[in-house]
């Protein structure tokens, strides 16, 4: 048991022994120390006798007909065992069933730079490099489109989009909001523009095929989504779905980037059936920047009206989305970005009108916080500007906002728990708000945004009446129980989550539990780490399986001792006699007495969410969840007037997860999540050269800059747990939700710094500067008075 | 140009005689001639740490390392770091949770491991944040990281002088 406990740094003991014997405390993941010490095995670290290596072929142009490839004359290269391009994957995909729009290889033409034209297999990686250099390929050049304005009125780029290259668009009005913004008391009009970006992961993709001794495909792949990969695989190399395992290795990152198909994992699967041996396929750092599918540019027009109390009595979301050459998940994200902006805030009217663009660049798709993160940026600046306008300290206006608990949302989602009263106030006190914002000396300030969060999400990508979750655990008479799921752990800690479940409910030591997560032939099916949706459904299944399996237990135990089930409790590795407590039996001695009555001692449990959460409209159940987590920042800034450089000091960040089922992993979520945002804040910037024919700007990790150790600003974190009937003992998600707010609290923060707003990320330098030169010739003009200079600690 | 060199050098500890072409890197004969795993490829050129191993003691990033340049050299890779017991690195990384994919954990614990040895005493988490810079982790925001490489610190340092 020693291991599980943590005395904290600061002196707390995590921990409440009398609410439960695992719930809440600090554990050790069941597998970091396998990670520590080198020898779990990651896609990349998989190797098999006679295995070939794959490399991909990529479009050097952004827009381009594929004319020839001579794959005779590479074939005949020493060392080279196969070939394969666009023709050997007729069959398109998509990981959203109603846009199947891509194929493995591209197969008349390339839509961007880096889209794969053809897939080579050989004794080694340099032979497969050699190889690929000498593959000739003739193209004939397409004129390319880069703005998504242009890109409106021009030729179709992709071959299978049925509107042109309008990809989705999505209208959807609740309420007056023309009349709401007549009658308000302030509107707040403005124009924001979120770069886009990508996630970054350590781990470039990987993927191995093999064609097992029976016949069998199987697939192991740096995946976030093993059934949908199962699924397309199938679709695409026109094998039924029982020929193929998938299996996920232990995975090195994902953050939205590895949750769909990729070429690299067809492509390996054919060259794999083709040579009859075990192929694998690495991306190189640049790949994975062109394989992207990262967070969507978008520009986003927004219009809110307040009334003379603060109160959002309308919202108007205009919203343009860049979203590259394919699909992906863009459907989605075209809701997303407008349906997940009604909480925590009551809005009197909204509207929104999303559009999503095909461009000639590589695609975008989820990263954490997928299609709402840019959207959040917008409201929450308007929000702090209507503020400022209204002489209304920013917190306060948020709260009187408030959306409450157990309600619904403008757009008919319906919210139960709700702890964002209470995140402002951890955030407030924390900072010491009250005594400091508006009133730091010039160039330093301080920044508040809120925010929501899914905690999964009621669509199902493919429509189906099955449960969106299944665990199965079994119990041996060795003591220790095997629980199996689909699900996907990619760092977040799901597979020591389910562990944490398993022992709560059977009172096994962590030590002696085995997660078997993500392999097709082993696992029940699960849809994958995307939207958050793990802890909450799979966590459901997990609790329903391991309390059936309690039940039996006790019930077996309790007649062999002839007492009642209710006097036993399984807890400490121990069955206990609750009535005369020197009656103790270990938990391999009392799964021995539960399997000689019922046979093998094995249970499922599934999760199927709710039909009631989501508004009764066309749309209305995308982005509806079972249960919405809540989330609040404060920033604190130091902007240099002079080199215009901004430097983020402090966050303070609050979350509302629920039930923080294993605090420390949750904070490490929220941690995580602040990172990640304060880099799409400051520094991150994925973009191409449209002068240089579309190339990439920044295509390796010095050049795309991820904050380091030093960059990094000093996150403080406070768990808000306000339990959820939705979810497993209450918990709602924690590894998106603490991303959003963090990038409008920096662009408020800078506001109070130094009066400037920026309404464009990244917030560089050249950004800053300009921005600060601006508003010094507007108070030259004396249209504005000075920020804070007139007299000192002024309010600006 | 030999189509392989023969190259001697002790890896955690052993004496290794291994061929390897000349163009190889130091991370290619590790991974793919010695089987040890645990160093990573994240960028393959020098960005992100991930494949930092200790040569001579010393921090070095193994994908910019030419394998012949660690001829008759001393390599630690972090499959050496583990003897009897885990070494107060990897114990105080799990406690504080501060490996989520553990991708990059390899190079951390390298990197951060000559650092403390050579430093032999206690670290503030400035200090920490300076020396690690070199390593990037993209799951962790590098809180409990950070929490972790200070925590052992004093341990080292309290075993040091014990």
């Amino acid at each position: 048991m020693g291991g599980n406990f943590t005395k904290r740094r600061d002196g707390r003991t995590e921990g409440k022994d009398a609410e439960g014997w695992q719930l809440g405390k600090a554990h050790r993941k069941i597998d970091a120390v396998d990670r520590m010490r080198g020898q779990l095995r990651y896609a990349d670290d998989l190797k098999m006798p006679g295995m070939l290596h794959c490399k991909i072929v990529r479009s050097p142009h952004p827009h381009a007909k594929i004319l020839n490839i001579d794959t005779d004359a590479i074939l005949r290269m020493d060392g080279v065992h196969g070939v394969v391009t666009g023709k050997d994957f007729p069959t398109p995909y998509g990981v959203i069933p109603w846009t199947p729009d891509e194929n493995a290889l591209a197969v008349d033409k390339a839509l961007h730079v880096g889209d794969g034209v053809a897939a080579i297999a050989a004794v080694s990686e340099d032979v497969a490099n050699a190889a690929a250099r000498a593959l000739n390929i003739d193209y004939e050049l397409l004129p390319a489109y880069f703005d998504p304005e242009e890109a409106l009125v021009g030729e179709q780029i992709n071959p299978y989009s049925r509107k042109g290259n309008l990809s989705k668009k999505v209208e959807l009005e609740f309420g007056e909001v023309e009349r709401e913004l007549d009658a308000a008391h302030l509107v707040v009009e403005d124009r924001y523009f979120f770069e886009g970006s990508t996630h970054g992961a350590i781990e470039p993709h990987c993927a191995v095929a093999n064609v097992e001794p029976n016949g069998v495909l199987t697939v192991w792949s740096a995946t976030q989504v093993s059934h949908y990969l199962h699924r397309e695989l199938a679709k695409v190399l026109d094998l039924p779905a029982n020929r193929i395992r998938v299996i996920q290795p232990p995975l090195g990152g994902a953050f939205g980037g590895k949750s769909e198909p990729f070429d690299l994992e067809f492509c390996v699967a054919k060259l794999a059936l083709q040579t009859g041996r075990p192929v694998k396929c690495l991306y190189t750092r640049e790949e994975v920047f062109y394989s992207h599918r990262g967070r969507h540019p978008m520009r986003m027009d927004y219009r809110t009206g307040f009334d003379k109390d603060g109160k959002i009595v309308s919202v108007d979301a205009k919203t343009l989305i860049d979203g590259g050459a394919y699909s992906s998940f863009g459907l989605v994200t075209t809701y997303y970005s407008g349906q997940l902006l009604c909480a925590p805030y009551d809005f009197g009217a909204y509207r929104f009108n999303s559009k999503r663009v095909t461009t000639n660049k590589p695609a975008c798709g989820p990263k954490r916080g997928h299609g709402s993160v840019q959207p959040r940026f917008a409201i929450e600046c308007q929000i702090d500007k209507g503020a400022v306008a209204l002489g209304i300290d920013p917190i306060e206006l948020r709260r009187r906002n408030f959306i409450g608990r157990e309600t619904q949302t403008i757009n008919e989602f319906k919210i139960g728990s709700n702890g964002f009263l209470e995140c402002l106030d951890k955030v407030e006190a924390s900072s010491n708000w009250k005594e400091r914002y508006g009133k730091m000396s010039f160039g330093k300030g301080l920044g508040v945004a809120g925010s929501t969060y899914i905690s999964g999400t009621n669509y199902c990508i493919y429509p189906n009446e099955m449960p969106q979750a299944a665990v199965q655990i079994s119990l041996d008479r060795s003591g220790r129980a095997r629980i199996f799921s689909g699900a996907n752990d990619i760092g977040q800690g799901s597979s020591t989550m389910l562990a944490v479940i398993a022992s709560e409910e059977l009172g096994l030591e962590l030590a002696d539990i085995r997660v078997v997560a993500a392999d097709s032939d082993l696992c029940p099916v699960d849809l994958g780490a995307y939207s958050s949706r793990i802890t909450l459904m799979v966590g459901n299944a997990c609790v329903e399986a391991a309390k059936t399996l309690r039940k039996t237990v006790v019930k077996n135990v309790a007649a062999s001792w002839e007492v009642p089930p209710k006097q036993v409790n399984l807890v400490r590795g121990m069955a206990v006699d609750m009535e005369n407590p020197e009656r103790s039996i270990s938990l391999a001695e009392a799964f021995v007495i539960a399997e000689t009555e019922e046979g093998m001692l094995s249970a499922v449990g599934n999760y199927g969410t709710r039909s009631d959460r989501h508004g009764e409209y066309r749309g209305g159940t995308i982005g509806a969840s079972p249960a919405y987590s809540f989330t609040a920042h404060v920033a604190e800034v130091e902007v240099d007037e002079e080199t215009g450089v901004v430097e983020v000091t402090n966050v303070w960040v609050a979350h509302d997860c629920g039930r923080a089922l294993s605090p420390m992993i949750v904070e490490g979520q929220m941690e995580g999540s602040v990172y990640m945002g304060f880099g799409e804040a400051l520094m991150e910037e994925h973009t191409i050269n449209s002068e240089k024919n579309g190339v990439h700007n920044a295509p390796s990790l010095l050049d795309y800059r991820m904050p380091t150790f030093l960059d990094t600003p000093h996150i403080e974190s406070h768990i808000v747990e306000e339990a959820d009937a939705q979810g497993p003992y209450g918990a709602k998600e924690a590894g998106e939700g603490p991303l959003h707010p963090i990038i409008p609290a920096i662009s408020n923060a800078i506001y109070d710094a130094v009066g400037i707003r920026l309404n464009k990320t990244p917030f560089s330098p050249p950004a800053v500067l300009a921005a600060l030169a601006e508003r010094k010739e507007r108070e030259a003009r004396g249209e504005i008075p000075p920020h804070k200079r007139a007299s000192t600690g002024g309010q600006s | 140009m030999p189509d392989a060199l023969l190259l001697h050098m002790k890896v955690n500890g052993e004496d290794v005689e291994v061929a390897a072409p000349p163009h190889f890197t130091l991370l290619e004969v590790l991974r793919y001639k010695l089987d040890l795993i645990g160093s990573k490829q994240g960028c393959d050129k020098g960005d992100c740490g991930a494949c930092t191993v200790q040569l001579d003691g010393t921090a070095r990033l193994s994908c910019l390392t030419l394998a012949a340049q660690a001829d008759g050299r001393k390599v630690r890779t972090v499959e050496g770091m583990t003897a009897a017991h885990l070494h107060p690195l990897q114990d105080c990384m799990d406690k504080q949770v501060a490996a989520q994919c553990g991708f990059c954990t390899p190079g951390i614990l390298m990197a951060a491991e000559a650092y403390l040895t050579k430093q032999a005493r206690a670290v503030s988490r400035d200090e920490v944040a300076e020396a690690m810079a070199g390593n990037l982790c993209r799951c962790t925001g590098y809180v409990k990281i950070v929490d972790a490489i200070v925590e052992a610190s004093e341990i080292m340092a309290a075993k040091e002088q014990g």
